[in-house]
């Protein structure tokens, strides 16, 4: 049971008493992505509507031009009323969420009292900051933090730089590969007061855009049932959005995007039969 | 060269015990009991900053009678050494027993090896699937330690509380029912203890991840038999 003089005794801190205790991986010394391949996690997003936050991110991660997997979550609750999502590279991605929710936990437990969203913002700046040697190396993590802040009855975004920056956004906030394109789609239709139906259907549409022209960015995948997930914090804490409700939004999604194509597409060549394109 | 005087160890040991035990003695009580839906801990506490019970994890919680500094100091190495556990194994590895075993040993150690024992007892409690696989570990100043099951009783008081619990307590009470048990009980025939006299948590069964819960000094009133 770990016992400490009052000199150097972590505190509330449980990253530097696992640091203590030798459970922090040191950081590569050369670039890593230059001799394997590492996977990467990519495009989140995270917008402020009437309520508190929604936020969402595909599922597909990739090696390079491979797909490492198609089910990967990058959504997570933090605490009861905060969320983190993430891009980068995911196994120190994966990490980086489990020590922060534990932080945040730990801290409540050790102090008796729960951290201000501001704090847990500033906590996970730290993280990243940490990480900047291995994101030298190839393996950045850039994740977005959102939460609702009970204090001021309002949504708060957090948007990270590769050095730990931490920036405060007031309507949106994106992360990875896609997430200049998402965020496009979400600064095209954001305004004030946005309902949760609005806002859900605003961030599925912007992963969909996102995957439509980036490829390390996963679509629906309606044959095997993976949608985004997407996820809601408001005054009643962190509430996943049913898998159900995403996959029947996406269908009238599909609609609206059928109905805006329905001309199809013009024939590229004069070679090009009538087979498939008029 | 001056001699230190002779002093049997068993004199040194029943020594050590007194004092933890009058130290113990001075503070007030803490009853912890089995109920349907979950565990309740009820302690006599007039402070509603200085807790006498707390979450440990998930499904575990910690309470500690006699001196708050040192109780507290156990208590955070407790939440360090389980948390530190579930991060390197898993949320599952972490148990009521293994804690409790790590605390008897430095009591065991403190106690032997120190000038001054802990005036402390405290109380490890896990809540299970079901009644049956709920624990209470009652640790003592010395080392000692007790696997309970029902309910246990910490403090100077200890035993007439528990044998008041004795003919009160019964299987399967709801919340509203083992608290009155408990808060009689703490009370003795002679006293009565009201809302702001009291500190109270829940260990809930049916709770998804972390299942320890404080019932507020505020919320506590709906809580209790109107006096």
């Amino acid at each position: 049971m770990p016992f400490f003089a009052a000199s150097d005794d972590p505190g509330p801190d449980f990253a530097a008493l696992a640091k203590l205790q030798g459970l922090v991986p040191i950081a590569p010394s050369s670039a890593v992505d230059d001799r394997l391949r590492i996977t990467h996690a990519t495009t989140v997003v995270a917008v402020r509507y009437l309520d508190g936050v929604v936020m969402a991110g595909d599922r597909r991660a990739t090696s390079g031009n491979i797909i490492s997997h198609r089910a990967i979550e990058k959504v997570f609750p933090a605490d009861r009323h905060s969320g983190v999502a993430i891009a980068g590279a995911a196994g120190p991605a994966m990490e980086m969420v489990k020590l922060f929710q534990l932080q945040l936990e730990h801290y409540e437990k050790v102090e008796g009292s729960q951290l201000s969203l501001e704090g847990k913002a500033n906590q996970l700046g730290q993280m990243v900051r940490n990480n900047l040697p291995a994101a030298m190396q190839g393996l950045a993590v850039v994740p977005i933090f959102a939460g609702f802040d009970t204090r001021r009855q309002t949504g708060r975004l957090f948007q990270y730089d590769i050095t730990g920056g931490r920036y405060e956004e007031s309507n949106f906030a994106t992360s990875g590969s896609g997430g200049s394109l998402a965020g496009s789609v979400v600064k095209m239709k954001f305004h004030e007061g946005l309902t949760r139906d609005e806002a859900v259907d605003l961030v599925i549409t912007a992963l969909f855009e996102a995957a439509d022209e980036d490829s390390a960015t996963g679509g629906p995948d309606m044959v095997r049932g993976i949608y985004p997930v997407v996820a809601t914090i408001t005054t009643e804490g962190f509430e996943r959005v049913l898998d159900a409700e995403i996959a029947e939004r996406f269908v009238g999604l599909l609609d609206v995007l059928a109905s805006r194509d329905g001309g199809g597409r013009i024939s590229e060549t004069a070679s090009e039969t009538a087979g498939g394109a008029k | 060269m001056s001699m230190p005087f002779y002093v049997a160890p068993e004199q040194v040991m029943k020594d050590r015990a007194d004092y933890a035990r009058k130290g113990i003695a001075r503070g007030r009580s803490l009853v912890a009991a089995q109920f349907a839906d979950g565990i309740a801990v009820v302690a006599e506490n007039p402070s509603t900053t200085l807790r006498k019970v707390s979450e440990i994890y998930d499904r575990i919680a910690f309470a500690g009678v006699g001196k708050y500094n040192e109780f507290d100091q156990l208590r955070i190495a407790g939440v360090r050494a389980a948390d530190l556990k579930g991060f390197s194994y898993s949320r599952e590895d972490v148990d009521a027993r293994s804690l409790g075993n790590q605390y008897a040993q430095i009591l065991g150690q403190v106690f032997t090896h120190e000038m001054k024992p802990m005036e402390v007892e405290i109380l490890v409690a896990e809540v299970g699937a079901a009644e049956s696989s709920d624990q209470f570990f009652h640790i003592l100043y010395d080392g000692t330690v007790m696997d309970e099951d029902r309910f246990t009783v910490l403090g100077g008081d200890a035993d007439a509380i528990a044998s008041r619990l004795e003919s009160t307590w019964t299987p399967g009470l709801d919340l509203v029912s083992v608290l009155a048990v408990a808060v009689a009980a703490l009370a003795g025939p002679d006293r009565s203890l009201v809302a702001s006299d009291l500190e109270v948590a829940v260990l809930d069964r049916g709770a998804q991840r972390r299942s320890f819960r404080r019932i507020e000094r505020t919320e506590l009133p709906d809580f209790l038999p109107q006096v």
